[in-house]
């Protein structure tokens, strides 16, 4: 074993006392941060999940349509107030060489075409405002995993038949195998038999969704062959607005990620990161001064000893890595425990402690790279801590050390 | 120079020099309204294998010539090599070497590590020097333990040993590189007399058999009369 390694080893054991203190509290520091990262981690998937379990990470649409603005000579309307124009329900113009060239933008793993407009459903007495959605439905259930959502029947949306959410099957008094009368704001009407009932954990869309074949949809849009808008999926939800902001600039279409739909929710991310942040760097500044102050305690206490080592040869540089090194031993074997016990508090939260409905207490999400990301944040810290008194410990005045040590 | 020169001869007699100082100074605070000069103009040679006894009253200035000996810290002034190399002309890694392989030290308080045992405790120099443990050293250090007379305390802590056994493994650990000069500062200035009377027969053995060089700070007069030559210290001076 090297001789600074030795030296660091044996005046660790030494202040045991010491060393079991600013031990425990680098292992509180890193389980803390690791358990809290793990729960903010696993709130934002999980919140993010159910978010985008009901939509589409991107929506492709026709931009509305702008007002034709009479201009002067310097470019500027002549009018002095612009009405904004009527927005009339159109189809994504060459829509299906648009959803054939999507799969190959990058990230993009599953698109679907939808036409979607608002309607009227009825059944006897009972009517209610509606949201017609036309869709395929092979395409359609790998944007939104559909007939995991089902409550009663099944997602099943062949021609003449539909799917309709709990809370209007309530509202309409209709069960699977009932009929309802589907009437469009275009003044077209069909007649569906209920397949099913879903629960998409959203008490609007519960209320007003109505899903029909993309071929009904078309008719009761009165959009014959075409769609007014594309839903499309990424692989990595946080990289959704740029994709969106490509699939923009490709299209010359309106593409709107969930990002930009939900920008509160994304705020609320950020302040939650930040926060998490923030509690990461103070706890990583208490766990420096920490084994600072007892490596510098350490070194006034080794005063004597240091002189002596340094007498018989030991380099001013050597005698620096002994306390760097002790630095490093704290902060990787804080690191192991830390990372033993925030394992333990996540499995504890997410698998031992359950809630009444016996979902997790806490939801949590931990990768590999968080342990060893914290791990190597520790072992960094410990070095940096101990670089002010090992470098005081360097600069000792061997005479002065074996003098009045 | 003509004192150096005359004492170095005389007690040499033509063997080599393991100290050689010429107009060595010492001031500290230098450029300051306090600056002091310690040591003023100090002419020595000792030859390799000499038993010595520097002596002078507290002020003389004994410790910080055994320090400017014992390189942990440089004249300001004037010229001084060690087993033949001029100390100005290497740098603080180089002196630090130097003093691990050609001076050993031992101190009034033993200065052993308490959380070392005694054999790692005169394996410490060794260990310093190559980096890590061997058998070498091991079996050296064990040697040297049992020409102490203290084989079997090997594995005791320092606390576990008296005065004397703690001068002892301090005495081996000094010749753990088997270094041609050992600087003792008051070595038995905190022993009684009978066990002083031993670590000086140590260190006289020590010089015999194996050729050492000792140069020993005392105030004990029958210590310094033991040796084989005397240098009085007196106001930063070498007397005689």
């Amino acid at each position: 074993m090297r001789f600074e390694l030795v030296m660091a080893l044996r005046y660790l054991r030494e202040g045991h006392a010491q060393t079991a203190l600013i031990l425990a509290g680098t292992t509180v520091g890193v389980a803390v941060i690791i358990f809290i990262t793990a729960i903010v981690n696993g709130l934002q998937a999980s919140l993010a999940t159910r978010t985008l379990s009901t939509q589409a990470h991107i929506s492709v649409k026709n931009p509305d349509d702008a007002p034709n603005l009479v201009l002067d000579r310097n470019r500027q309307s002549i009018a002095a107030t612009v009405e904004p124009r009527v927005q009339r329900l159109k189809s994504i113009d060459q829509w299906e060489s648009v959803l054939r060239g999507l799969p190959a933008e990058p990230h993009v793993i599953a698109v679907s075409p939808m036409v979607s407009g608002a309607g009227f459903a009825s059944r006897g007495e009972a009517s209610r405002s509606i949201a017609i959605i036309g869709i395929d439905p092979e395409r359609y259930r790998r944007i939104v995993d559909l007939p995991a959502k089902m409550v009663t029947g099944a997602f099943r949306v062949a021609p003449g038949e539909a799917v309709i959410g709990t809370e209007l099957a309530r509202d309409l008094g209709a069960a699977v195998g009932d009929r309802i009368q589907v009437t469009s704001t275009e003044n077209r009407s069909d007649v569906f038999r209920v397949n099913g009932t879903f629960d998409l954990g959203v008490r609007d869309l519960n209320k007003r969704w109505v899903i029909v074949p993309l071929r009904s949809g078309q008719t009761l849009m009165d959009l014959p062959g075409g769609v007014n808008n594309i839903d499309l999926k990424v692989d990595d939800i946080f990289l959704a607005e740029e994709v969106a902001q490509r699939v923009a600039a490709r299209t010359g279409l309106l593409a709107e990620s969930w990002m930009a739909v939900n920008s509160q929710l994304l705020t609320a991310f950020k302040n939650q990161t930040m926060v998490t942040r923030t509690i990461r760097v103070f706890l990583t500044l208490i766990v420096a001064l920490g084994i600072a102050s007892v490596l510098v305690v350490m070194v006034v206490q080794k005063q004597r000893e240091i002189g002596i080592l340094r007498a018989m040869g030991a380099s001013a540089r050597r005698i620096m890595w002994v306390f760097l090194i002790q630095g490093g031993i704290v902060g990787g074997v804080g690191a192991v425990f830390g990372s033993t016990v925030a394992a333990g508090m996540v499995y504890i939260a997410s698998k031992a402690l359950r809630q009444e409905d016996g979902s997790p207490l806490l939801e949590t999400e931990l990768s590999i790279w968080i342990y060893l990301g914290t791990g190597l944040i520790a072992l960094l810290v410990g070095i940096l801590a101990a670089a002010m008194p090992a470098r005081r410990a360097a600069r000792m005045d061997p005479v002065e050390a074996i003098r009045y040590g | 120079m003509a004192e150096a020169a005359a004492t170095g001869a005389s007690a040499a007699g033509g063997r080599s020099h393991i100290l050689n100082l010429s107009g060595v100074k010492m001031a500290y605070n230098i450029g300051t309204p306090i600056e002091a000069e310690i040591l003023h103009g100090i002419d020595l040679v000792l030859a390799a294998g000499e038993f010595a006894a520097l002596v002078g009253p507290s002020g003389s200035g004994k410790s910080t010539l055994l320090h400017i000996l014992g390189l942990l810290e440089r004249p300001t002034a004037g010229r001084l090599e060690v087993a033949g190399l001029d100390i100005a002309s290497l740098d603080d890694a180089g002196i630090t070497e130097l003093r691990g392989r050609t001076i050993g030290f031992i101190f009034q308080f033993h200065h052993l590590l308490p959380g070392f045992s005694a054999l790692e405790n005169v394996m410490m120099p060794a260990l310093i020097d190559r980096g890590s443990y061997d058998r070498e050293m091991r079996e050296r250090a064990l040697w040297l333990l049992d020409q102490v007379g203290l084989k079997d305390a090997a594995a005791k802590r320092p606390s576990a040993l008296s005065g004397g056994m703690q001068q002892r493994v301090a005495i081996a650990r000094s010749l753990a590189l088997n270094p041609p000069l050992v600087l003792a500062d008051e070595p038995t200035g905190n022993l009684d007399s009978h066990t002083a009377e031993e670590v000086l027969a140590l260190m006289r053995t020590f010089n015999r058999e194996h050729g050492i060089a000792f140069l020993i700070v005392t105030h004990d007069p029958h210590i310094a009369a033991s040796c084989d030559r005397r240098i009085e210290m007196l106001d930063g001076r070498l007397r005689g």
